[in-house]
């Protein structure tokens, strides 16, 4: 599998953020997104998701199958927020992710203990810390299998262990021929990623 | 999409999930109906059917401005947007929709034959009252979705939401308030405006779902 974007633009309310990105990334590579505030990081991932249209360029993804035709399909999205309800308990929240997006990754049980919350599934959301809300957030990604994960500021909130363990579970997935897109202002940990710094190349 | 159905149904039956305003709503605007008008129990009589179905209407536009809203505020919403390649948009704010009509419409529904009491209403208008209120309310649902999705960006977005699905909600008023008075006044026959109200209701569970999916699918920012 392949994601292939060629001199993809941006744009947030009539302003061209970025334009003219070109990236390619295939089976196991990951992609850092860094830059400073405004440059256009999280509106990269929305436009790969297909959450917005690009301004201009082509996003394809090749050898998708069936499977996955476009490369939202294919992919899993952490945003800013964690799409979890707050009056529902969390394992309550990730059953609905596994019936909604499908059952073939890790059970909601099982991906609880991997980020470490194994012992407050039955709490209700609402009452999670910031980073315990993440971290909940991240056991979704484990539960459906997609090969894309596209990160937006990931670790805004975890402490130094869970970053680690965090870090082994992206690793883990890029073992598994997964691709990682990631915007970041900490490094995350990924041994062999390459890095697309936004901000520079657009014109102002 | 079960799964979609039975997660809506709890987050409106927890707490905060508002799925008991409506009927609050609904008991307190028929409630007050005899109050104001005074014990003339003829006069209540006749004007029953129209007050239930426009106690209902009111009372079924109050939930409508969260049925999207509090899925963008929580992120849930970009996720389903995404899922649009298993599971059809429209599809999934069809689902959203009947939880929706389940959670906040249906008790209105089950409430209406109590408030007819109250009203005075004869047995058979009850009834028809009540079969018309189950028909239509959905059509409601459809059209109000539309409206949700249309105002989804905008933080204050219930008012709007209200202005944009009253006019159109109106057709679905006019006829289920006409079949209702058909079953009691002997000559108009029930049958045709009854109809037309179950017409209205698939018609716009079609349209509704279709034009929301659209609106949401170019509402993200």
């Amino acid at each position: 599998m392949r994601l292939i974007a060629e001199n993809l633009g941006g744009e947030r309310g009539g302003r061209m953020v970025f334009s003219g990105i070109d990236l390619s990334l295939s089976d196991g590579g990951a992609l850092l997104v860094t830059g400073s505030n405004g440059s256009g990081k999280s509106t990269l991932l929305k436009v790969i998701a297909g959450l917005l249209p690009s301004a201009s360029g082509t996003l394809r993804l090749e050898d998708g199958g069936e499977q996955y035709p476009t490369v939202g399909s294919a992919a899993h999205y952490l945003g800013h927020l964690n799409a979890i309800k707050t009056s529902l308990s969390v394992i309550e929240n990730l059953n609905f992710w596994r019936d909604f997006n499908g059952d073939d990754g890790l059970d909601p049980l099982a991906a609880l203990e991997s980020v470490g919350l194994g012992a407050i599934g039955r709490l209700q959301f609402g009452y999670l810390s910031t980073g315990q809300r993440r971290r909940a957030s991240i056991a979704r990604l484990l539960i459906s299998r997609r090969p894309i994960w596209l990160l937006d500021e990931p670790t805004a909130g975890l402490d130094a262990a869970s970053e680690r363990q965090f870090s082994t579970l992206m690793q883990s997935h890029l073992a598994r021929g997964g691709l990682i897109l990631a915007a970041t202002h900490l490094p995350l940990g990924l041994a062999g990623s390459k890095e697309l710094r936004l901000g520079e190349a657009v014109d102002a | 999409m079960l799964a979609l159905y039975l997660r809506e149904l709890r987050v409106s039956t927890r707490a905060g999930g508002g799925a008991l305003t409506g009927v609050l709503f609904f008991l307190a605007v028929v409630a007050t109906m005899p109050f104001a008008l005074g014990p003339d129990l003829n006069l209540l009589a006749r004007i029953g059917p129209a007050v239930l179905w426009i106690g209902a209407l009111l009372a079924s536009l109050l939930g409508l401005d969260r049925l999207f809203q509090a899925d963008r505020e929580d992120g849930s919403l970009d996720l389903l947007v995404m899922a649009g390649e298993r599971h059809m948009l429209a599809l999934t704010v069809l689902v959203k929709c009947l939880a929706h009509w389940t959670a906040c419409m249906l008790p209105l529904v089950v409430a209406s034959p109590i408030l007819g009491l109250i009203l005075n209403m004869q047995p058979v208008a009850i009834g028809a009252t009540t079969l018309t209120l189950l028909v239509g309310t959905p059509a409601i649902a459809f059209i109000g979705a539309t409206g949700a999705a249309v105002a989804v960006g905008l933080p204050r977005g219930g008012v709007l939401v209200s202005v944009l699905v009253l006019p159109l909600a109106i057709p679905v008023m006019i006829f289920g308030v006409s079949a209702s008075y058909a079953a009691i006044n002997e000559p108009d026959p029930f049958l045709p405006p009854f109809l037309i109200l179950a017409a209205l209701t698939l018609f716009l569970a079609v349209i509704g779902p279709a034009a929301a999916a659209l609106a949401l699918r170019h509402a993200s920012d």
